[in-house]
């Protein structure tokens, strides 16, 4: 059905929030977390259940994106009431369907128990992870199945675009994107209603929206889960912003590697065209606009605004110096204007709610809120989303329940390739776009790998400085050679054949990709070396004059060995050893040979009795 | 190899009209072929009516083209920072020695070929294996095992 006005997408919406709002929902988290923990075969014993029961058509069974607490998957919420049931499997869904679903009660064991009061909690929104969060953005993921145009009309979708279509000026859109203070999400935290003003002060027949969703930073999946599960909250801000800057046409370019975000956009883009919410003539407002997705070629570099409009246009990946800008001459020499998923999410809220509410949330320079995905050494792995302004204490310790193993916290990772590491010292760091960058380090498009003891800061600084060697597109040569130059340095030191003077060394060659490369890529790709080498000095001297690593990561610098007193005899570490370096009797004390280990660390985990060591 | 022109024809056209569609074009081909055949490629620059170095050039540009035939079952290890500092290498370590070849490489009877990624965006559960489609989370060297089937 087309909409030709806004009128009927009003009737239509009335219509569709007409329907009983006590009828029970599953809702079944299909992020990338659950699916990998086969959530779908819980979603599938769900629908067979319900029919099995005859209950079809009396209780909705949903696939919804990302609920953001990984850590818990499979995880099903469940409506009116929103229980939450944690760590499901195909043999609880016949008694979810019974119990709670027939019988209204609750299954505790199902629940998530409170870490302290160690009490069963039935409402997600209680649960510590999720009650220290502002759920702005991905709050609405757990409500609607991205595949359903009707879900995000239920819960507000395209009011927006009919406020600003029925009665606002492209002036006056851009005036309240500026005035909330909105910055790209993406990583540079640009203005966006600047950009977007610049882009429509240019004049030409032709401009271009582009949705950047190359979400290519290394430990961050916010934007695949925005788009998987939220996809027309993207089209709406990609409409909103070509009706302000007077585009015709946009792009999404998005990961090849995420393939259920190309498909659920797409489907969103051909959804949104049936009902006259993208096409010509967009709700009877004479206005038109339309979207094509483009799937990237898994280039790291195509992230930077250039060297994606170049991939666009059939090129290789290679930005272009920054002095032409995009808002001037972008894709196909036309003004284009291009903004990060997240941000385009933002806009949606802005319209609605006010600039003025939006600006009351966050900090002074930084506002709304910002998704952070919380990985790495730490307990509730997840997506999450606060306030601008947050400490990173509340952020890894009230949200993310510390670190696992009572193992003790050492830095946490912000910003990908182009941030840096930020040390115990600094936890009580309000996040927002300067401090972080005070830090030495960026918001970047909002990973946050956090790392523990036993995580080695100069293999840290190794391993981004190889990634970025390795995606570095080769067309300015402080990048290209300055990069590997100091691979190889930090490879040095890693393998213990670091020299002292190498530390002045690294900051030389850091100083010169930062003034003397083309693009984003190379001018920050220090920040992960300079960092480490900031807060973490002593690590990389241990390795140079001690030829040590401290956290026990750097292969050459640590050998195995078995501590006979531990050891039992029972055979694992011989029997799973690839190498054949362990030998000995059952019952009696291993030995290990180093001269054979090849130091995979298989010993090391399968040992039940600390008896296998690493020095 | 013979390549049959008709398919290539079909993806070709599916795009033609639109400006810079070689690399959705390029895309489509290597997911009939699961890479990229010289003779394809060939045939695309003549078709577009573009230089075959253009052609070459972004497909070897970017990291998803492959210029030499995959294995039948693809093996991604994600090299992304959560997953590195969670142990990736290790498990990279592991692939390599159980399959016996290095990433990037396919088994000489071409079932398997062994690649990494940079990040697949399921930072929560890394390390992460995605195995053809499936992904699989924290994955271990000792997993390795289970997830080659008894290799």
């Amino acid at each position: 059905m087309k909409l030709t006005s806004i009128n009927e997408l009003e009737e239509l919406r009335r219509v569709i929030s007409s329907k009983d709002p006590d009828k029970p929902c599953i809702a079944v988290c299909g992020g990338p977390g659950c699916l990998a923990k086969q959530c779908l075969n819980v979603r599938d014993a769900f629908i067979n259940e319900v029919s099995a029961r005859g209950l079809s058509g009396k209780v909705d069974i949903k696939t919804t994106g990302c609920h953001g607490y990984c850590e818990l998957g499979p995880i099903a919420l469940i409506y009116p009431q929103g229980i939450f049931y944690q760590r499901l499997a195909v043999d609880d869904v016949a008694e979810v369907i019974e119990e709670t679903i027939v019988n209204e009660n609750i299954l505790n064991r199902l629940l998530y128990t409170d870490e302290k009061t160690r009490k069963p909690i039935k409402n997600g929104n209680d649960i510590p992870f999720y009650n220290k969060q502002m759920q702005l953005i991905l709050g609405n993921n757990s409500r609607i199945d991205p595949h359903s145009p009707e879900d995000y009309l239920a819960v507000g979708g395209y009011t927006a675009l009919a406020k600003v279509l029925g009665s606002m000026k492209p002036e006056n859109v851009i005036g309240e994107v500026k005035k909330s203070g909105l910055r790209g999400r993406g990583g540079g935290g640009f203005p966006t209603g600047r950009k977007w003003e610049s882009t429509r002060n240019t004049q030409d027949d032709i401009k271009y929206v582009i949705c950047n969703a190359d979400e290519g930073d290394p430990g961050a999946f916010m934007d695949r889960s925005i788009l998987e599960g939220n996809p027309h909250s993207v089209l709406e801000g990609m409409i909103i912003c070509a009706y302000a800057i007077g585009s015709n046409e946009g792009y999404v370019y998005v990961r090849n590697e995420y393939p259920l975000a190309v498909s659920n956009i797409k489907t969103a883009i051909k959804q949104a065209r049936e009902l006259g919410l993208l096409g010509e003539d967009i709700l009877g407002s004479g206005f038109t606009f339309d979207v094509k997705v483009n799937r990237g070629g898994g280039a790291f570099i195509c992230g930077e605004s250039t060297a994606l409009m170049a991939s666009l246009e059939g090129k290789p990946g290679e930005p272009r110096a920054k002095y032409i800008h995009t808002s001037d001459k972008g894709l196909w020499d036309k003004p284009s204007n291009l903004n990060n998923v997240e941000t385009f999410a933002n806009i949606p809220l802005i319209i609605n709610k006010g600039a003025e509410w939006y600006a009351g949330i966050g900090t002074e320079s930084s506002k709304g809120t910002k998704v952070f995905s919380l990985v790495g050494k730490i307990n509730n792995t997840g997506l999450v989303e606060v306030p601008m302004g947050m400490r990173l204490r509340e952020i890894i310790y009230d949200i993310g329940g510390g670190i696992p193993g009572g193992k003790a916290f050492k830095a946490v990772q912000t910003g990908g390739p182009s941030g840096g590491c930020i040390p115990e010292s600094l936890i009580d760091l309000p996040v927002d776009y300067d401090r972080l960058m005070e830090a030495g380090s960026m918001m970047g498009s909002g990973g946050m790998i956090v790392m523990d003891e036993d995580t080695c800061m100069v293999d840290v600084a190794n391993y981004f400085t190889h990634f970025l060697q390795e995606e570095s597109c080769g067309k300015c040569v402080p990048c290209r050679e300055g990069l590997f130059q100091m691979g190889g340095i930090l490879t040095r030191i890693t393998e213990g054949r670091g020299r002292m003077e190498d530390l002045a060394l690294i900051k030389d060659l850091a100083g010169m990709l930062g003034d003397a490369s083309l693009c984003g890529l190379g001018k920050t790709a220090a920040n992960p070396v300079l960092s480490t080498l900031k807060y973490f000095e002593d690590e990389y001297l241990a390795h140079i004059s001690d030829g040590k690593c401290p956290a026990g990561v750097c292969k050459n610098l640590i050998t195995y060995g078995i501590n006979p007193g531990n050891c039992t005899g029972c055979g694992l570490c011989l029997k799973k050893c690839p190498a054949g370096a362990i030998t000995g009797e059952r019952k009696q004390p291993h030995t290990l040979n180093t001269g054979n280990c090849i130091k995979c660390g298989i010993c090391y985990d399968v040992c039940r009795f600390s008896a296998v060591v690493k020095e | 190899m013979t390549i049959d022109e008709s398919k290539l024809d079909s993806i070709i056209n599916e795009y033609k009209a639109e400006l810079g569609s070689l690399i959705p074009i390029l895309q489509d081909i290597q997911a009939e072929y699961n890479y990229l055949p010289q003779e394809a490629m060939e045939y695309v620059a003549k078709k577009l009516v573009i230089p075959e170095v253009q052609v070459f050039g972004v497909a070897t540009f970017f990291k998803s083209f492959s210029l030499k035939p995959r294995g039948k079952q693809q093996i991604h290890v994600c090299m992304g920072t959560a997953c590195h500092v969670r142990g990736s290498k290790n498990v990279l370590g592991e692939l390599e020695r159980k399959l016996g070849i290095k990433a990037g490489d396919t088994t000489p009877d071409g079932e398997y070929t062994l690649e990494t990624v940079n990040c697949v965006g399921a930072c929560a559960i890394g390390p992460v294996v995605v195995e053809n489609e499936e992904y699989h989370g924290q994955m271990t060297p000792i997993k390795v095992e289970g997830l080659l089937n008894n290799r």
